[in-house]
């Protein structure tokens, strides 16, 4: 995995990466990808894939509210409120 | 009192031998004398903890006695806890207070059970030695300069050196087994579904599954029935009726046929080899048959999961975004930078690493060749688990490849560290449940023995770790750290 490539997954994932880290940072990635390319090692074509452990189908519900709003009660893990709201740096100019 | 039983405690409460208040202010003077060396725990929650034995035991005077009232268990850190911070092991989560319980929480504080604190663990559960942890490494209570394996370390070690008889644990990749192993006490992964997943901070949702540590098999079974069944807020949690483990695990051993897969010995440490050895010919000549079977497949397990657990970890740890809740990076200039600064500054290196591959996994064009290619992976290894069910009751191995290694060892080494679960990844992947029960030692450090049911056959796995349990002692063995014995 190449520098370029580095910098562009760390703005998709939005994490910041020190420019002195890079290096490090896309050599322990290409190892861990060394190790997911054992599975090449075997052929898949016409395996089914699997994304569920048991394959039980969703559940479904009628679209009715069950539970009260507890936005005060959830905004109490946050110092940035006001009037109900969370504020964040100016988006629009 | 600290070598008793969860069972041996439930009937002293019962009986009124000890009351609840006198058993939690037992086990928190334990951690207080104790903990300091180990680090177990990141919260202790003394006051309420005493507050609640208090009010137990009030209504067992009264007549009002729940199936576990008056027992102290710790919680996992990634359960949230109504009122109790829960930080999953993160600067993420040091400030979070939840508003609710996990149903986990729920159903055993129904049960009448005492939280005594919330216990460390790696950062979101990503690690194999608790060593990622914003919270500090946890020590081994066997040998204070190892590891007691990860990611619930702290649960593991808590139960190990008895500052509690129980406690919760989370297994995405075996972060139950292989602590469980690492310290020498009882760990069970039940099957994908068993248990409520509603509450427990997600890191890899269609492998992240709840369960217990203990000292015994039998302790297990109690708490696993409490644990278990359909949570109407977790759409994957099974209806299937909940067994009543104790009664199963207990009942008359029944001869069963025991599978080992060949390529858990292929270049296995001799020691372990033989420890394990010895374990076979234990069930050997007590009623059991072993067959050789083969996991061919099981191999790439490790490569599968290094897909399948980042990429569903970028997806599920993208709500922490500085915004709502959690840690917030000051002196940002715009919406951008609060994101990247308050993820960079609130995730650690191995989480962050983590979610680098999981984005990249999942990034246009690559679908394909890493997350399908896993998913078809985990399908070739679930039939090859399937096929040997047909052949065998259960599969026995080695929990982990050695006994516990040193701190530091293997931190800068991420595949070294991820090939620490090599024989407890493909059960997750295929979702099938799982305990790890004291096998034996090596260099005076226990290691762990292995044993897997098909899905829903907790009572097959518990039933023959009780008949293990029975014929041997090596779960009855305390770590001499304390200078106790």
């Amino acid at each position: 995995m190449d520098k370029d490539t580095v910098i562009k997954i760390a703005d998709l994932a939005k994490i910041e990466i020190n420019d002195k880290k890079i290096e490090e940072i896309s050599s322990s990635l290409q190892k861990i990808l060394n190790l997911v390319n054992e599975m090449n090692t075997i052929n898949t074509d016409d395996v089914e894939p699997m994304s569920h452990p048991l394959n039980l189908k969703q559940e479904l519900r009628k679209d009715e509210v069950l539970e009260k709003n507890e936005r005060d009660l959830f905004q109490r893990n946050n110092k940035y409120i006001e009037d109900g709201y969370y504020k964040v740096p100016k988006i629009i100019d | 009192m600290e070598d008793k039983t969860l069972i041996e405690l439930k009937t002293k409460i019962q009986n009124k031998e000890i009351s609840s208040y006198e058993l939690t202010k037992f086990f928190l003077n334990r951690i207080k004398k104790i903990d300091p060396k180990l680090n177990a725990f990141i919260t202790v929650t003394e006051n309420d903890s005493l507050k609640k034995a208090k009010k137990i035991d009030s209504e067992i005077a009264k007549g009002n006695i729940n199936p576990l009232s008056g027992i102290p268990i710790a919680q996992k850190d990634i359960f949230c806890t109504k009122g109790i911070r829960t930080t999953c092991g993160s600067k993420m989560l040091e400030d979070f207070i939840s508003p609710y319980d996990a149903t986990v929480v729920e159903k055993l504080d129904k049960a009448g059970m005492i939280i005594i604190g919330k216990t460390n663990m790696d950062e979101f559960a990503m690690g194999s030695s608790n060593e990622t942890s914003y919270f500090g490494d946890v020590k081994n209570p066997w040998n204070l300069n190892c590891v007691p394996g990860g990611s619930s370390g702290g649960s593991a070690a808590s139960v190990a050196a008895r500052l509690i008889p129980c406690s919760t644990g989370t297994d995405t990749g075996g972060s139950i087994r292989q602590p469980a192993s690492l310290t020498g006490i009882c760990g069970i992964k039940p099957t994908y579904g068993r248990v409520s997943r509603y509450g427990m901070i997600a890191f890899a949702s269609s492998l992240d599954q709840a369960g217990i540590f203990t000292r015994t098999a039998k302790d297990c079974a109690i708490l696993l029935s409490h644990i278990s069944g359909y949570d109407v807020k977790d759409s994957t949690s099974s209806k299937k009726e909940v067994p009543d483990y104790y009664k199963e695990c207990t009942k008359k051993f029944e001869k069963m046929k025991i599978g080992i897969p060949e390529e858990f010995l292929d270049g296995l440490d001799s020691k372990v080899a033989e420890v394990f050895t010895e374990s076979i010919n234990i069930f050997k000549s007590n009623g059991c048959e072993i067959k050789k079977i083969s996991l061919k497949n099981s191999k790439l397990g490790v490569s599968a999961y290094q897909v399948v657990a980042p990429a569903e970890c970028s997806s599920n740890l993208s709500r922490f975004d500085g915004v709502r809740y959690g840690f917030r990076a000051n002196d940002v200039k715009d919406i951008d930078e609060l994101y990247k600064k308050s993820r960079s500054q609130g995730f650690g290196d191995e989480v962050k690493r983590r979610i680098l591959i999981g984005t990249y996994a999942l990034s246009t064009g690559y679908y394909d060749a890493y997350y399908l290619k896993a998913q078809k992976i985990r399908t070739i290894i679930s039939k090859e688990f399937q096929n040997a069910f047909k052949e065998v009751d259960v599969i026995i191995g080695p929990t982990a490849p050695d006994c516990a290694f040193k701190l530091g060892e293997k931190l800068n080494d991420p595949i070294a560290m991820y090939l620490s679960d090599i024989f407890t990844v493909s059960t997750n992947l295929a979702g099938l449940p799982a305990i790890s029960i004291p096998m034996g030692f090596k260099n005076k450090l226990p290691l762990g023995l292995q044993i897997i049911g098909n899905h829903f056959d907790e009572s097959k796995i518990l039933s023959l770790s009780n008949h293990y349990q029975n014929l041997t002692d090596w779960h009855m063995q305390k770590p001499d750290m304390l200078g106790e014995t």
